[in-house]
């Protein structure tokens, strides 16, 4: 449960007042809200606060330049739901219902295309063990009731003829779509902006340097340093191919699943581009290997052949804001009245940005003391789970 | 469970836990921590290159483990050769400040086995510098005492090929090896579940490394509490003499005094 009643938002007014909007504007502060971070989760704050009327700011050096740049955009909470992780689950399942609104809503606000796909997930397997892999995980989410169905390999490969006959079997996840990630922050920054919402080109040393009714740290890994939350750098190696001779790829569902062993994902865009991803790493360098590239193209390779003939554009290496257990943290700072954090997303930073983006608004909006009103999904979330494992902020 | 009877020393350190945990696979930093808890492990390891030593890294792996309270045991993972293992071995000291170290020499990326020559190599080598060498070896008896010889403070023959859960696929080999050194021996790899560990045990292992059986278990928790007592029952069995196979049945009520109705 939110355990920040006695956390009170400093902006005057936040949360007990219907007529808020009014109510802050008097207040003290050069803006309602300062959001630390503007990848994907900090400018969806903004543009969601702005458009309610808030005077926002969003600080950050070079907005759009973290994990949001590097990740691929897969929109999948059925084959990312794993053992044990029901609660964050649940979460993926219900930002990822609120996606499509999110999407028309925010295209319409922004004019720009999103590179919004719904053609589904592939889950495969190419040997007999990668298949009983898959075979495991499916089986496990279909129990929860998820969306996913197994196919013969001749339905596989009716459905994507650009699938190896190697390949042995797999399943379709219909729901688990995607979208393209840098537009989507483009996307962002253009509605947030038009919203009303400034941003300040520039790092944020201290959260004590900001000047604003409530503080929102939307900064990723940068979190850490700013809250003592223990947010740690989980590094992704990412490819981005591009199909030739300027025409889409030759497969429309994203593929994903186990090659010999390793896990691979192939997220295939419309303008041209397969996104080749991920390894994950427990460390907090940036550094591209040969290594990683030779098993992620040798994975990929072996799923869907033709994609040894696409061109090779972009290597790059991110830092995904990782948690002890992998679910996001949203809600308020405790012993930090004013400051709301939304970070930790981990691997799930694209799905979960229309959720986040609305409960850290209603939180602001409605103010953390609302304890009896506090949105269930935050119960997985809240901060004060990591109480023993904070470090001076 | 009391520990009485059930320590075992192993380089000079008397262990209450004869579970050794390896820390990959894991879903989550928080599922691990939870299976380390559950396992009653006292020593795990971990590979050099999937920690970032880098101070100010709150959260991560090495906070963790300290939080556990267990020992450290670095291993070379992902090294072919001796030349590399024994690098590793030297970084791994330097970083973590111990000078154990579990010596992994692959030979084919396929069945990830032991390559025997250059394991030898790179043990003869690590002892020379002052390591507690743990070999990772195969189940050939002759390769055990080969490097129980050079001075490696235990040996640790594969079950079956990491990963594999196929359990232990030569139980005469493991027994062959625990007559013929006198250094600890350690089950590494292969085991899938339960019984795979108290099997070990029985065959007079005097420990179980294991890590994807518990770290990729669905429940990872619950195989963890299921390793920490199969050890254990393994450990009691071996020492309580079983009874011989029989071709037939032998009645374990005896048939003397009963009455003639």
């Amino acid at each position: 449960m939110l355990a920040g009643a006695e956390v009170p938002v400093r902006a005057d007014g936040l949360g007990r007042d219907p007529s808020y909007a009014e109510s802050v504007n008097r207040g003290p502060f050069l803006a309602d809200v300062a959001v630390v971070g503007g990848g994907a989760v900090g400018l969806a704050v903004a543009w969601r606060c702005a458009a309610r009327g808030l005077r926002v700011t969003v600080h950050d050096p070079d907005p759009g330049s973290g994990a949001s740049h590097v990740a691929a955009g897969m929109l999948s909470p059925v084959a990312e739901a794993y053992f044990g992780e029901r609660e964050l689950t649940g979460l993926l399942v219900a930002s990822a219902a609120r996606w499509p609104a999110f999407a028309a809503e925010l295209t319409a606000a922004s004019g720009v295309d999103l590179g919004y796909r719904t053609e589904g997930t592939l889950v495969v397997g190419l040997t007999g063990d990668d298949l009983a892999e898959a075979q495991r995980l499916w089986s496990y989410q279909r129990d929860l009731g998820l969306p996913i169905s197994p196919l013969r390999p001749s339905e596989l490969r009716d459905r994507e003829p650009a699938l190896a006959t190697r390949v042995r079997g797999g399943a379709v996840a219909p729901g688990d779509h995607q979208v393209d990630p840098r537009r989507l922050v483009t996307a962002l920054r253009t509605a947030a902006e038009r919203a009303g919402a400034t941003l300040v080109t520039g790092a944020v040393r201290a959260l004590s340097d900001l000047d604003a009714g409530v503080t929102v740290v939307a900064a990723g890994c940068g979190a850490a340093a700013l809250t003592g939350l223990p947010v740690r750098p989980v590094k992704g190696q990412i490819l981005r191919l591009r199909a030739p001779d300027g025409g889409p790829p030759g497969f429309r569902h994203v593929v994903r699943g186990y090659a010999d062993g390793e896990s691979v994902y192939l997220v295939p865009r419309e303008d041209g581009e397969v996104v080749v991803g991920a390894t994950v790493e427990e460390r907090a360098d940036t550094d591209v290997t040969a290594g990683a590239v030779l098993r992620l193209l040798r994975a990929a390779v072996d799923l869907v052949p033709e994609l040894a003939e696409y061109e090779l554009v972009e290597a790059t290496a991110g830092l995904r804001p990782g948690t002890p257990d992998n679910a996001p943290i949203i809600g308020p700072l405790p012993g930090r009245p004013g400051v709301l954090v939304a970070t930790g997303h981990h691997r799930h930073g694209i799905v979960l940005t229309p959720v986040t983006a609305d409960l850290v608004t209603d939180l602001i909006v409605t103010g953390p003391t609302a304890r009896t009103t506090a949105d269930p999904l935050l119960a997985p979330c809240t901060p004060e789970r990591f109480a023993g494992q904070r470090r001076p902020g | 469970m009391s520990h009485e009877g059930s320590a075992f020393e192993l380089g000079g350190v008397t262990f209450g836990s004869r579970l050794i945990l390896g820390t990959g696979g894991a879903a989550s930093l928080h599922a691990l921590e939870q299976a380390i808890r559950a396992s009653g492990t006292e020593l795990v390891t971990l590979a050099l290159r999937r920690v970032d030593t880098a101070p100010g890294m709150g959260g991560g792996l090495l906070d963790l483990l300290d939080r556990c309270g267990v020992r450290l045991l670095p291993n070379t993972a992902g090294c072919y050769t001796a030349g590399e293992a024994v690098k590793v071995a030297h970084l791994a000291r330097e970083a973590f400040g111990t000078d154990w170290v579990k010596l992994e020499v692959i030979g084919d990326e396929r069945t990830l086995l032991p390559d025997g020559v250059e394991l030898l190599r790179a043990a003869e080598t690590l002892v020379a510098d002052g390591f507690t060498v743990l070999p990772y070896t195969s189940d050939d008896p002759i390769l055990a005492r080969r490097l129980a010889d050079v001075g490696c403070a235990a040996v640790m023959p594969a079950g079956a090929p990491i990963g594999s859960g196929l359990g232990v696929n030569n139980p005469h080999h493991i027994r062959l090896i625990r007559q013929s050194v006198d250094v600890p021996v350690i089950l590494d790899a292969g085991i899938g579940t339960a019984s795979d560990a108290a099997l070990a045990m029985e065959l007079g292992c005097d420990a179980v490394l294991l890590a994807s059986a518990v770290t990729r278990a669905a429940d990872p928790v619950a195989m963890a509490s299921a390793m920490r007592y199969a050890v254990e029952a393994g450990r009691l069995a071996a020492g309580a003499g079983r009874i011989p196979r029989r071709f037939h049945a032998l009645a374990s009520t005896p048939d003397e005094g009963r009455p003639a109705l």
